[in-house]
């Protein structure tokens, strides 16, 4: 299943924040959207999923999810977005409860989805007992379970430290190499953005509007920590981001 | 420097710790001993003549008056209605409190709707409606359940709705995006999360409906708590009220007792 966007521009009372995006988000591939801060690239995700309109275009999609697919469009979200007062466990069966699926069925989604993110052992855990890393693959593996056509990614990683970032980065990878997923994939953080996309779109600050493409081919399980080609790609995408980051750090704040 | 020879030190000295402090701590029997020595120092004062026992009883003598109440069985015979008509007027008082303050969270045409109503009615003391009550309700149970009930209801909603706001809007969220119908977003997201709020107005409210049951026995009841304050005031037999005083003070205890059970029960989660 593809996603296009048809013309998409918003406004937030007189402010424009998007301006006549057009793109096509293609299947089994991770897009990652990048740009300076204020840009549109968040609210951009929200209209994929479906969690706000756009004042004009239209997000359409292409084809028909597959059949086991439950929640097509899915979230992970910067702020984990867990019930605190569910378990590991809970907070997957949340998911799954909606669409009927109880008991052995739902035991057997969600002992897989928590072994895939290496979370078993903690599966009676509350989210305070867990880090911050973890709390991110408990998002994660809530996702997984409703088996999505496209994953919306919104900075997943952005509330973390920096190693914890490194990891979850390797453990996405991993699971990308295993089953290809739809990904798309809000970051400010270049590094992560050259490490996990096959697609970079680089928004220009407010209003936003696609500014560069950039293709990676190298496959992902090839690509590594410190690699000197995407070091490369990721210079030359920050030599196009950065004049408008710093524009984007001085404008005043509307309130 | 000049007379760095005279600061060199000969010895190393350890750094001065100047950190901790200002964060509470548990000290739970500090209650009691304050308790106990405000008990005993009356206790002295009264025995000794310091304090006339015209302005305060002996608590020796409450305690003895107590006994009394306990062993002619007259303890249960005021305090059984009483906890009948704090139990079902609290009741209803907090359920309805707590639909109407869901509702009113929920719906924006309720919200509009009910926010000026409660707002009027809330500063309203009750008691001075209670003669209306006699009227709609009788003289009976009816007219106390219903004053109890009706005081319980405001801080109940107030509270319920404020909780209900203050509902994590990003859960909300996910629960959209996850495609959950609206009924489990209440019932899995927006109620557990407003639980902490309503559980801490239900403190407020139950403190309310134990002030009013004594104000609803001392207008018309033969038993009752209030009852036996009001017939042991009219007397100015000083060991009988501190007697019931008392009775109310542990009533109160007893239900903040409940709902700190109940909180550590359901909100284990809290961080």
């Amino acid at each position: 299943m593809d996603i296009r966007l048809d013309g998409i521009s918003h406004f937030y009372g007189a402010t424009e924040v998007l301006r006549d995006v057009t793109q096509d988000i293609p299947s089994g591939k991770i897009v990652c959207l990048v740009g300076p801060s204020g840009c549109g690239k968040s609210t951009l995700l929200r209209f994929i999923g479906g969690l706000e309109r756009p004042s004009k275009g239209r997000v359409l999609q292409l084809g028909i999810p597959p059949s086991d697919c439950l929640n097509p469009l899915t979230f992970v979200f910067q702020d984990f977005s867990l019930l605190p007062w569910r378990s590991v466990r809970g907070n997957v069966s949340l998911v799954l409860e909606d669409h009927g699926i109880r008991g052995k069925k739902a035991q057997t989604i969600i002992n897989d989805v928590l072994r895939r993110t290496k979370l078993s052992d903690f599966s009676r855990a509350l989210p305070k007992q867990l880090s911050g890393g973890m709390k991110q693959r408990v998002a994660i593996a809530r996702a997984l379970a409703v088996n999505p056509a496209v994953m919306l990614l919104d900075e997943p990683f952005s509330a973390l430290d920096s190693q914890t970032c490194e990891l979850l980065m390797d453990d996405l990878i991993t699971l990308w190499t295993r089953q290809p997923f739809t990904a798309v994939y809000v970051t400010h953080n270049l590094t992560e953005a050259v490490r996990l996309g096959h697609r970079i779109i680089v928004l220009s600050r407010r209003p936003g509007m696609i500014h560069e493409i950039k293709e990676i081919d190298r496959p992902l399980s090839e690509r590594s920590y410190a690699d000197p080609e995407l070091e490369t790609i990721r210079k030359e995408l920050w030599e196009l981001m950065r004049e408008e980051a710093r524009a984007a750090d001085e404008e005043l704040q509307h309130v | 420097m000049s007379d760095t020879t005279l600061r060199t030190p000969t010895q190393p000295i350890e750094i001065r710790f100047r950190g901790g402090g200002f964060v509470p701590q548990s000290r739970r029997w500090v209650g009691m001993v304050v308790f106990i020595f405000i008990v005993l120092f009356i206790q002295w004062g009264t025995q000794s003549g310091l304090i006339s026992p015209l302005t305060l009883p002996q608590p020796a003598d409450i305690m003895t008056t107590f006994v009394e109440l306990w062993q002619s069985n007259l303890l249960f015979a005021h305090l059984a209605p009483s906890l009948s008509r704090l139990v079902v007027g609290a009741f209803f008082g907090a359920s309805v409190g707590i639909a109407v303050g869901i509702m009113i969270g929920l719906f924006s045409y309720v919200r509009e709707g009910l926010v000026p109503l409660v707002a009027a009615i809330f500063p309203i003391p009750k008691i001075a409606l209670l003669p209306l009550f006699v009227i709609w309700f009788g003289i009976g149970e009816g007219s106390k359940y219903a004053l109890i009930a009706f005081g319980t209801f405001t801080p109940t909603v107030v509270a319920t709705y404020g909780a209900v706001d203050n509902v994590d809007r990003s859960l909300i969220r996910m629960g959209q995006s996850f495609g959950l119908s609206w009924f489990s977003i209440v019932r899995k997201i927006v109620l557990p999360g407003a639980m902490p709020g309503i559980l801490s107005g239900l403190r407020i409210s139950l403190a309310i409906a134990i002030i009013l049951l004594v104000a609803a026995e001392m207008l018309g009841a033969e038993y009752g708590i209030g009852a036996y304050i009001l017939e042991a005031g009219s007397l100015y037999d000083l060991e009988r009220l501190f007697a019931g005083v008392v009775i109310l003070s542990l009533l109160g205890l007893l239900t903040s007792g409940i709902i700190g059970f109940t909180e550590r029960r359901l909100l284990g989660w809290r961080v």
